[in-house]
């Protein structure tokens, strides 16, 4: 019985810290373009965000999709052509990229969890590939050049979203907005479900839960929180273009999240900010960036599995074990 | 001129046999994923680089030591798979008791350091690979005019595919492959080495990704970037076969590749998209793939 309060009084501390750790960094955030360049930080919210999403699925429902570059790159173009060529309102166009994403979810998922594992990898692979040239000759996408100048409007009407600022906390709420909707899926019974399948699928069918559906509807939720990331990276850069859209694109965010730690909530987060530093930082030099991020994806799987924040999580568990015993 | 579905013939049978050519080379690649994945249950999506590196290796050694097309074809297999060898041994070889989704990410992130660093060193730009003296030149078929290289790579791909089957299936060594992915702690009870037969499978597998690498070099441009986009369709052909079979893995390449080149001729705008609507309409109608016997 003693060891049990114990546990539920250190579990209530250890949620109080991270409530307060959360307020902490919003607070930072908030503070973050009187002091940073608006622009870097923008993207670094706008990736993080889509790692968070495709984390979603890997992390925990334990699905590997290797075209989620789709969703993201897609719902940018959506966005950037609803706002430039048909004059719509930014929050209205953001709107588009995610419901585009989601339905463009709704198909390649159809397909894909009609296999596991491996071949569910692939099957995303191919398809997003598939989007790929889609995006390459369709006439909307302006091919190779993509489409340019997308002009980011009034929110609502009414707030001129050209400052930096004003377009900061437009993409800082965008991103709470996500990552809540992350943690809230995580952390519902549907959520649980995912888990569920995730551990042991067979047993999750066998209990009664129609698998092939609950994976759909994560796919979905993931390809239209991917989609409302990059539907706010056309606005924050003013394009779309096929590098949005391309294989790399997938892997780049697979790397984020391992980097940071697979089925962590903060991990991708910590992840992407890394990654879009260090392309930052390489950005000037002649080294090509697949060579390092290509590097760090073997260091990753060989050493450290579990990614930075998930490291740091064992480390801290093993710590509390030692002083219990 | 002879038309057929009102195409110039001409056109019609060089579309053809540029599908079939393609096809030879989806067959190699996807017969090398499906040994591999067959043992290891790996995904080797650095079968692409190891591709662009065949061909390069064949390029270099053409361009600095002046060794020619024929030694290249020994050659050339023998340092990939040698590499490939080394690394199933160094990290791949560390990465069989987790997740097969590490063993993609690991060869994923390989992937990317090779084509990164050739893209480094020598652009993206493709280098020219001239066939050798006694391929090059065509020979007129009376219907349609055959370069005699597309010709050898065509027979030569259809020789190394059997040759592959007959050696899993026919062979001492083959047997020992076979029973060691049906399984492999009762085969290493037996006093097979289970642990070398891994490592020499990796190297067969990247061998016959150099191979198809070195015999592309004179049909394509040898570039840093030639395998990357390949592998996707290669991902793509394995699926449709199902990587069950290796006699699956040939046949579904070649067809996929006259699939291939007939949409060229048809409608042109679709053929770089073919392969990937084969993929989803054999998914929906067979999910376990058209030889797949896994469900």
């Amino acid at each position: 019985m003693a060891d049990l309060t114990t546990t539920a009084i250190e579990g209530r501390t250890r949620a109080r810290v991270e409530w307060l750790l959360t307020a902490i960094a919003i607070l930072a955030l908030i503070a973050a373009p009187f002091f940073l360049y608006p622009i870097f930080i923008m993207k670094m919210l706008c990736f993080a965000l889509f790692a968070c999403a495709f984390n979603l699925l890997l992390g925990f429902t334990g699905l590997l999709s290797f075209g989620h570059a789709a969703f993201f790159g897609g719902a940018a173009y959506f966005t950037a052509h609803a706002v430039k060529e048909w004059g719509w309102t930014p929050e209205a166009g953001v709107l588009l990229g995610v419901v585009g994403a989601a339905a463009l979810g709704l198909v390649i998922g159809f397909f894909a969890i009609r296999r596991q594992g491996i071949y569910f990898a692939m099957i995303t692979l191919a398809l997003a590939q598939m989007f790929y040239f889609f995006c390459l000759q369709a006439p909307f996408t302006k091919g190779e050049d993509g489409i340019q100048g997308v002009p980011r409007g009034h929110l609502f009407g009414i707030i001129d979203l050209s400052s930096p600022h004003a377009m900061y906390y437009f993409v800082l709420g965008g991103f709470l907005i996500g990552v809540f909707a992350v943690w809230r899926i995580v952390n519902s019974p549907f959520g649980m479900i995912l888990k569920s399948i995730r551990e042991n699928e067979n047993r999750a069918t066998s209990l009664g839960y129609s698998v092939a559906r609950y994976k759909l509807a994560a796919f979905v939720m993931s390809a239209a929180l991917a989609g409302l990331a990059g539907a706010m990276k056309a606005l924050v850069f003013q394009f779309a273009t096929l590098t949005d859209v391309t294989w790399q694109m997938s892997g780049e965010v697979i790397l984020m999240t391992l980097l940071g730690g697979i089925g962590t909530m903060l991990g991708p987060i910590v992840g992407a900010g890394l990654v879009v530093a260090l392309q930052n930082y390489l950005a000037t030099s002649e080294f090509p960036v697949t060579i390092i991020t290509g590097a760090i994806f073997m260091i990753c799987v060989l050493l450290f599995r579990r990614g930075i924040v998930g490291e740091v999580y064992a480390r801290l568990a093993r710590g509390n074990s030692g002083k219990a015993s | 001129m002879t038309m057929i579905f009102g195409i110039p013939i001409q056109a019609f049978l060089g579309q053809l046999l540029v599908g079939l050519i393609n096809g030879s080379f989806y067959a190699m690649l996807s017969l090398g994923l499906a040994i591999i994945f067959g043992l290891l249950r790996v995904i080797n999506f650095a079968h692409g680089a190891q591709y662009m590196l065949g061909a390069f290796v064949g390029f270099l050694l053409l361009s600095y030591l002046g060794i020619g097309y024929w030694p290249a074809l020994i050659l050339v297999p023998l340092i990939v798979g040698v590499s490939g060898m080394v690394i199933e041994r160094l990290a791949l070889s560390r990465l069989y008791d987790v997740d097969p989704l590490y063993g993609l990410l690991f060869t994923f992130g390989l992937a990317l350091v090779i084509e990164g660093a050739f893209r480094y060193y020598f652009g993206v730009s493709g280098q020219i690979y001239t066939p050798p003296p006694q391929l090059s030149g065509g020979t007129n078929l009376g219907f349609m005019f055959l370069p005699n290289y597309r010709g050898w790579v065509v027979i030569a791909s259809l020789f190394i595919c059997l040759g592959t089957w007959l050696l899993i299936e026919k062979t001492r060594l083959g047997a020992y492959l076979r029973a060691a992915t049906e399984n492999p702690i009762l085969v290493q009870a037996f006093g097979v080495n289970v642990p070398l037969l891994l490592t020499l499978t990796y190297g067969i597998g990247s061998a016959l990704a150099g191979l198809a690498g070195i015999m592309a070099a004179p049909v394509y441009q040898v570039s840093p970037l030639m395998g990357s986009n390949l592998i996707i369709v290669v991902f793509a052909v394995v699926v449709v076969g199902g990587m069950g079979s290796i006699l699956g893995a040939i046949i579904t390449g070649y067809m996929l590749g006259l699939a291939e080149g007939l949409t060229k001729v048809f409608y042109p705008e679709a053929s770089n998209i073919v392969i990937f609507v084969i993929m989803a309409i054999v998914l929906l109608v067979r999910p376990a793939g058209l030889f797949g016997r896994d469900a």
